[in-house]
């Protein structure tokens, strides 16, 4: 037993120069992905420190200001109740952190556990699952999110869970298929052959082998959970105003005052677009990198 | 094909049952409460309802499987998907007239995404690594992430100003006014089927390049066939079959960004009927419209499973 953990347990060192060489490789073979993952990096620093950024308080309510195009003083321009548009933007970057990572992190664990169980238990438990799984996916994302906020009532933590287990349920099959093919190789059999429990097998075996596509899902999840979130604000079920969502900020009262104001409709839509971009080209990328298999998958 | 076409048929039974089951479980995620925000937030209907009728219109006073196989009965019986909890019309004879509407956005949105991945997956996989192809292919990532209720947004506001131009919005059924309904409805597919053609495309640039190298298309090539014989009659044919597949898988995410454009368009198709059902709290027709919406999917993948026979004969009674 000694020396399977002496074997499991990587010196400190080796790590980290891998981790510079993975990054490496990133920024020369796949630029584009890098630009999109710095990108994504200065899109969770402004998430974070959107207190500190923004130049005005969130709802700082300014009536001599109102709908003043983009300026100096308002890179943004300011909306129909003179809020400037670029703190508001700020502080729906920061909403979109906390939903994305949240409910993407949710949304792994949810498939990485179905797909576990789903895949290294095969049989009747595999069948059972898998018919929910493919009546759960008959059901399109939006649908689902909809129907659950009119029952929950709109809010932070509703999303967050529904997303999560939405997106964790549907994404599971691409857990599912990794695990089916990492349980055929021989170290699984030779582990299960000396005896070792299915709860050590999944950690120590099964996991660590999987662990590309969970990265590659979460990249990919963090994207379509910002999407998600913000059709769902788009359309009012979102998390309740005045807290700026990106998806809120293009619709209700705001939407009658685009006409005059035309920067309102610009500036959150823009943030959703270069934020999503950014994390699909990045995702993209990481899984060139680290899960040849999957390429071409999306 | 038959013992094909029945199989697939019963095992959508299962299917069908989960797929009820998650609906009618959603809807009851809160016992009980679901009374009290019926009352307290829809003034409309509180001083129409009472408590107790409430209560026993939706049947939330027997128990879980009774209300189940109720509601699932009078469904697969008789039609009948209950009546809306505030107009009291029968939820069925919403569907009938929605239904086709969504149907229709649909349907053109697809062509709309196939007329433009198609065609530009095709000429990407011929001039690979060509500047074409990388503009082509940057541009259907870009696409990808355009969320499409803000391209909506935009379409709304900027023609407007610009041009004085605006959509129209008073709804003209396809049956009344064939022109005037296409002229509306042709902007919201639009969208939506850029939106959609962007992972389409990519796919049909895929398969095309894989089947490209194969022997049989070098031996098309070497027989002195033109191009576009080789192209369109030996290889679109193989490199087709998984673009269908996709077609089917992005069936949920069509009818998502349906109701999106429902909205912004303001277009009465299912979309509408269920926003609006939401902000009533109107659990008839919530759990009916899900239900359909569902159904619809899968029907929907059935249909391309059996489109695989016409395109690979491989496929062919299996």
């Amino acid at each position: 037993m000694a020396l399977v953990t002496d074997i499991a347990v990587i010196p400190a060192g080796k790590e980290r120069s891998s981790v510079i060489h993975f990054l490496v490789r990133l920024f020369r073979e796949k630029p584009l992905g890098a630009a999109g993952g710095v990108i994504f990096i200065l899109f969770l620093l402004c998430g974070m420190f959107a207190d500190f950024l923004a130049p005005y308080g969130m709802n700082q309510i300014s009536p001599r200001n109102r709908l003043l195009p983009p300026s100096w003083a308002y890179p943004f321009g300011t909306d129909n109740l003179g809020r400037d548009m670029l703190s508001r933007c700020l502080y729906g970057a920061q909403l979109s952190v906390i939903i994305a990572f949240t409910a993407a992190t949710l949304a792994t664990v949810v498939s990485v556990a179905i797909g576990i169980l789903s895949g290294y238990l095969g049989g009747k438990i595999d069948l059972v699952t898998q018919r929910f799984v493919d009546a759960w996916m008959s059901f399109p994302a939006l649908i689902i999110l909809l129907v659950v906020v009119s029952v929950l009532g709109p809010g932070l933590p509703q999303i967050i869970f529904t997303l999560g287990f939405l997106l964790g349920i549907g994404s599971s099959r691409i857990i599912r298929s990794a695990v089916v093919s990492v349980r055929e190789n021989m170290y699984v059999h030779a582990a299960q052959s000396i005896g070792a429990s299915t709860h050590r097998i999944l950690w120590r075996h099964i996991l660590p082998n999987i662990m590309p596509p969970i990265i590659v899902l979460f990249t990919t999840q963090v994207g379509a959970v910002i999407l998600v979130e913000s059709s769902l604000s788009f359309l009012g079920l979102g998390v309740p105003p005045p807290t700026p969502t990106w998806g809120g900020m293009l619709s209700g009262s705001g939407r009658t005052f685009m006409f005059q104001g035309p920067w309102l409709a610009l500036a959150p839509g823009l943030c959703l677009t270069v934020v999503v971009y950014a994390t699909n080209v990045f995702g993209d990328a990481l899984r060139d990198l680290l899960d040849p298999r999957m390429r071409g998958s999306r | 094909m038959q013992v094909y076409l029945a199989r697939r048929l019963i095992a959508l039974i299962p299917a069908l049952f989960f797929a009820s089951l998650i609906v009618f479980v959603i809807v009851r995620l809160v016992p009980g409460s679901i009374i009290d925000m019926m009352l307290s937030q829809n003034d409309v209907g509180a001083d129409k309802l009472s408590r107790d009728q409430l209560i026993q219109t939706l049947g939330l006073d027997r128990p879980m499987w009774e209300q189940y196989c109720r509601w699932i009965g009078g469904i697969l019986l008789h039609g009948d998907f209950g009546r809306s909890l505030w107009q009291n019309t029968p939820v069925s004879e919403l569907l009938r007239a929605r239904l086709p509407v969504t149907f229709q956005l649909g349907l053109m949105a697809l062509i709309v995404a196939l007329l433009i991945a198609i065609p530009i997956g095709i000429y990407s996989a011929i001039r690979q690594d060509t500047a074409g192809d990388y503009l082509t292919r940057s541009f259907s990532i870009l696409m990808l992430a355009v969320p499409s209720f803000w391209m909506g947004t935009m379409v709304m506001v900027f023609p407007s100003i610009w041009w004085g131009w605006s959509p129209q919005v008073k709804f003209v059924a396809f049956t009344d006014d064939p022109v005037q309904n296409l002229r509306q409805m042709i902007l919201p597919a639009v969208i939506l089927g850029t939106a959609l053609s962007a992972v389409t495309m990519r796919l049909t640039r895929t398969m095309m390049l894989e089947v490209l190298r194969q022997d049989y298309i070098r031996t098309a090539w070497a027989k002195g066939l033109t191009e576009k014989l080789v192209v369109v009659r030996h290889a679109l044919r193989n490199a087709m079959i998984p673009v269908v597949t996709l077609i089917g898988l992005q069936a949920p995410i069509l009818i998502g960004g349906a109701v999106i454009m429902e909205q912004i368009f303001v277009i009465p198709g299912m979309g509408l009927l269920l926003l609006d059902a939401i902000s009533q709290r109107d659990y008839p027709i919530i759990t009916s419209v899900s239900l359909v919406i569902g159904l619809s999917v899968m029907l929907i993948n059935l249909a391309v499973d059996l489109g695989y026979g016409l395109l690979d004969p491989k496929a062919r009674y299996r």
